[in-house]
């Protein structure tokens, strides 16, 4: 049982946490914008994640909190 | 569940100012975190230098001084020599420290000044828009280099890490990158030894941390990660140049 929480308005959706995720459950939201006017991370799937904070720790904007 | 990671205390809530994809986000996560974990946020103060990381005391939740271009460590040397308890580090890129601040950067080093320097090489010059650096590698297309660096006419990149390690006063020089979450953490302990250092009055502690600019290399922050590691790794090892205390002679 893990989960990430992405503070969204300071993602600026680099997709480096995609990039870094293992199980590949981390996708821009596409159907929204924040202020800044970046599509942010969200995690697709929580049941899957394990909560490695790999994407916590690549991310540039420390915008990603991970619970286990 | 418990939080396994968040933001580090000593990083104030003030969104970063850096292009998607910076991987400065990372550095300054990493110095703060080593600075909360080895307590000392109340007695450490921060140098900024010139260029993107010009804004990073609105980052950091300790002291910040705003130092003129190039002259960080000249300016981290007085507050160290005045004083000596307090933490000092300077978090500066490659136009500051290896181009306008070489002259600071040497003789900081090689007096042994007990100080912990950041520095951030990311091949180019990023605030003023991507012009060639010293750090630019041979055939790098930059702005004032459209037909890539010409070694013929520019000369070749410097290796800072490898210089400095030749000076006595270096008790520290190390490169890193933060390419991958492997590399991270390596970047993290060797950040942390650096401001250990200090503490122990070992001297002069630099750590190279390999950057990305994914604006003005003019590619996506994942592909910049690529191209850092095929390109700028290859050019710039990385590893331990120098680890021990002043007056160590390199083997």
């Amino acid at each position: 049982m893990a989960r990430i929480i992405v503070d969204e308005k300071v993602c600026k959706g680099c997709s480096m946490c995609i990039n870094a995720c293992p199980k590949k459950i981390i996708a821009l939201a596409k159907d929204r914008l924040n202020a800044k006017g970046y599509h942010p991370a969200q995690l697709i799937d929580e049941a899957a994640c394990v909560g490695c904070a790999a994407c916590a720790t690549m991310c540039p904007d420390t915008a990603i909190t991970v619970e286990r | 569940m418990a939080v396994v990671f968040k933001k580090p205390s000593t990083l104030t809530d003030a969104p970063l100012h850096y292009c998607p994809g910076c991987t400065h986000g990372i550095i300054h996560r990493l110095v703060a975190e080593a600075i909360e974990e080895l307590g000392v946020e109340g007695k450490t103060v921060g140098v900024a230098s010139v260029g993107c990381s010009v804004m990073c005391y609105d980052y950091f939740s300790c002291d910040m001084v705003q130092a003129p271009h190039g002259r960080a460590q000249a300016v981290a040397t007085g507050l160290k020599r005045a004083r000596p308890e307090n933490v000092i580090f300077t978090y500066q890129g490659d136009g500051d420290l290896a181009a306008i601040g070489t002259a600071e950067t040497v003789h900081a080093a090689t007096r042994g000044e007990n100080i912990t320097v950041i520095f951030v090489n990311n091949a180019i010059y990023g605030m003023t828009g991507g012009q060639m650096a010293p750090t630019s590698l041979p055939n790098q297309v930059t702005q004032t280099t459209p037909y890539g660096r010409d070694v013929n006419l520019a000369g070749y990149p410097v290796r800072v890490c490898e210089m400095l390690s030749t000076l006595d006063g270096v008790a520290l020089a190390q490169r890193v990158t933060v390419d991958c979450v492997k590399n991270v953490n390596i970047a993290k302990k060797a950040i942390k030894k650096a401001f250990q250092n200090q503490i122990e009055g070992k001297g002069y502690s630099i750590v190279e941390v390999l950057s990305t600019c994914p604006t003005n290399w003019g590619m996506s922050p994942v592909d910049a990660l690529d191209w850092l590691r095929e390109n700028m790794i290859p050019y710039y090892p990385l590893g331990v140049f120098k680890d021990g205390t002043k007056g160590d002679r390199l083997k």
